[in-house]
């Protein structure tokens, strides 16, 4: 039997508000089909299941609390298993209704109550004196409000400064920029594009994004996760794609497999991604198994972006403008479109001189654009 | 100002607002068995005949439904009409009248016509009266829309609610328990017209709630100075108006003690106790510390005996007995 637990869709979740089930009881499910959706301060994502077999059992409804990474949702039983137990019943407590609110509202485990009221039950004056006594021990805690999707905005502002304190403060940083001439790569992308409708053109990011992916197999030691003070390699090259929303704050959900999609596959999910992204379809995993991300600030003029890497991953590329720059090679002077790209590197993880190497990889990787 | 203050009794009172709305107003009369020559079986209306002659005092035959429809008629015509109904039980016999006419007519005209009717009868056990006379149905006539229903427990509504019934452009019935009409009381000399649409807090307290009205609103009040006596505080709370109810009075105390206890000289099952309770329920349930309780009267016909009348009764000391248990658990 698996349990089925409120995942954790990002170092900077702590809690997740259940919007919906997708099954019911007695529905058998396969790893990776979508179950459940789940709210967090980054929006509603579809959340799959991490093994096959039968709901046994349904654990929370869906609601407005936000309940912790880790709670228990749901049982799974796996295929084969004899029976599936019929949910027990838990003895309902006795409890008054305004105890009850008064409890959840200062996030009381009623659990560890003793009621002392009618039959036992539980009523104010012993929630009352629970807060009492937590209050007098640590009277600077103060009491947390229950999230509703109404703390939207201000809970994605929360998360991304959650996320980006941690990186700060734990990651050492270094950074790397470097110049490509991008005029190969922009000729043969102008010669496909004449060759397609409107609707199946490619936008020039695709060609660095592909060459990232490229770029990641000679260089799989940036494409990773710093877990526990070791580097863990991801053996497939998912790529966490920035994406700004249009009322503030940003997601960064994975492209999966970007080495193994050809140019229009590539396009196609990108955009895709941004669609749902902006829609709020997103699924869990496309939240978590990102082994690097890439941003792009090149729409508004950008030609450096320095950025934050996004913790478990070690590296952040980061994409400016292309843009025409005088360019000096072989002694003469000439102007070419140029892209500006850089990394910032976990130095735990690695160190400069493979990062170096990455960026020298991508830079001769876009020079061979019919290789992408 | 130092206010002046008149000992007088609970029929005093109603003879007072009587005597005022027959002064104030040339269309206002009263009508019902006995109460001009004998001054009304209750001796409410003592005097009056002496005071505004045959014309306005007006004795009628033992016909309830007859002169009740009379009434309406005379609301219908102009006038401001008090019928008098001896005890809430023969008022039965005119319940075609009152439910089938005076409440409906409003609506049946398209508005056209209102019944500026007023309706008093006495209820209530208490006085030995037995199965045909002590009855308290003013929790029945509270569920029927288009008339409102009132009960004064204080010698100030006895005096007051009776002008602003007269007021009223639909149908009002005004109950009056009949084992209140000899309490005794003070009055204030420039006492006047009373709301009729609010109840009242008449102690306040952080414990418990206590809900009645009429003749259980006293028992309430002295059960609530035992209490206090040990420690509960109680907030007492005379409905005055039982339909329609002044709900926000209630809730709010509930939001205060967290603990309802109604109690009503009405039968439990269906009683007005179940109405009000139902309606803390769905409006102040994440309120509520213990389960709404009601004390209400036993579910038989009121007995003759005194001590079974008294056991079938709510009494003071059930009030208290009850109100311990939900306090302590």
């Amino acid at each position: 039997m698996a349990d089925f637990t409120m995942p954790s869709l990002g170092a900077d979740m702590a809690e997740g508000i259940l919007v919906g089930w997708r099954v019911e009881v007695g529905d058998r499910v396969k790893h990776g089909d979508i179950i459940a959706e789940v709210e967090t301060a980054k929006g509603i994502f579809e959340v799959e299941a991490f093994s096959d077999g039968v709901v046994a059992q349904i654990l929370f409804q869906a609601g407005p609390e936000a309940i912790p990474v880790g709670t228990v949702l749901a049982t799974i039983v796996e295929d084969g298993a004899d029976s599936i137990s019929p949910p027990v019943a838990a003895e309902r407590m006795r409890i008054s209704p305004a105890a009850r609110r008064l409890a959840v509202e200062n996030r009381i485990d009623l659990d560890q109550v003793k009621g002392t009221g009618s039959g036992g039950a539980i009523c104010l004056a012993d929630i009352e004196g629970l807060i009492g006594a937590t209050t007098a021990k640590v009277p600077a805690q103060k009491p947390v409000e229950t999230k509703t999707s109404s703390d939207f905005k201000s809970g994605m502002r929360q998360a991304i400064a959650a996320a980006m304190s941690l990186s700060n403060r734990e990651i050492p940083h270094y950074y790397l920029a470097t110049d490509i001439d991008m005029s190969r790569s922009l000729r043969w992308l102008e010669e496909e594009n004449r060759q397609r409708s409107i609707r199946d053109r490619l936008l020039p990011v695709i060609l660095p994004l592909k060459a990232v992916a490229l770029a990641l197999k000679k260089i799989p030691e940036l494409n990773a996760h710093w877990v526990d003070d070791q580097l863990q390699l991801k053996n497939e090259i998912h790529i966490g794609f920035a994406i700004a929303l249009r009322g503030g704050g940003l997601i960064t959900p994975a492209l999966h497999n970007v080495d193994l999609l050809s140019l229009d596959e590539l396009m196609a999910a990108m955009s895709d991604l941004i669609k749902r992204t902006r829609s709020g379809k997103l699924r869990g995993s496309e939240m978590t198994d990102a082994g690097i991300t890439v941003t792009g600030l090149g729409d508004l003029g950008v030609r450096t972006v320095f950025g934050v890497i996004y913790p478990p991953q070690v590296a952040l590329v980061g994409l400016g403008k292309i843009d025409e720059q005088p360019w000096a090679e072989q002694g003469g002077l000439s102007v070419r479109p140029v892209l500006t790209a850089t990394l910032a590197g976990d130095h735990r993880a690695g160190d400069g001189h493979q990062g170096a190497q990455f960026l020298d990889t991508l830079k001769r990787i876009l020079q061979e654009p019919e290789a992408l | 100002m130092e206010q002046q203050l008149r000992k007088m009794n609970y029929r005093d009172a109603l003879n007072e607002g009587l005597r005022e709305a027959l002064q104030k107003d040339e269309r206002v009369f009263l009508m019902g068995e006995d109460v001009g020559r004998y001054g009304g079986c209750f001796a409410v209306s003592k005097g009056l005949l002496d005071e505004f002659g045959p014309e306005r005092i007006r004795d009628t035959p033992l016909s309830e439904s007859a002169f009740t429809g009379a009434g309406i008629g005379a609301a219908l015509g102009g006038m401001r009409p008090i019928v008098e109904i001896m005890t809430v039980n023969f008022s039965l016999l005119a319940l075609d009248q009152i439910m089938n006419n005076a409440a409906t007519y409003l609506h049946m005209s398209g508005g056209l016509f209102n019944v500026p009717l007023v309706i008093r009868m006495a209820t209530g056990g208490g006085k030995q009266l037995a199965a045909q006379h002590s009855h308290s149905l003013e929790g029945w006539y509270a569920h029927i829309p288009g008339i409102k229903v009132l009960c004064p427990a204080t010698l100030e509504d006895a005096r007051g609610m009776l002008w602003s019934a007269l007021l009223d452009p639909d149908p009002v019935l005004i109950f009056e328990p009949a084992v209140l009409y000899p309490m005794e009381g003070e009055l204030s000399a420039d006492a006047g017209p009373v709301a009729i649409d609010q109840a009242k807090l008449l102690r306040e307290g952080k414990d418990l709630t206590l809900i009645s009205y009429g003749s259980c609103l006293h028992k309430c009040l002295e059960a609530a100075s035992i209490l206090a006596e040990e420690g509960i505080e109680t907030d007492v709370i005379d409905l005055r108006t039982l339909r329609p109810l002044d709900d926000e009075s209630f809730l709010a105390s509930v939001a205060k003690t967290h603990r309802a206890l109604i109690v009503d000289e009405g039968w439990r099952s269906g009683s007005l106790a179940a109405e009000v309770s139902a309606r803390i329920m769905e409006q102040a349930f994440y309120q509520l510390d213990a389960p709404v309780e009601r004390i209400c009267t036993a579910e038989v016909p009121m007995p003759y005996a005194k001590h079974m009348e008294e056991a079938a009764l709510p009494q003071v000391s059930s009030i208290v007995a009850t109100a311990r248990r939900m306090i302590d658990g």
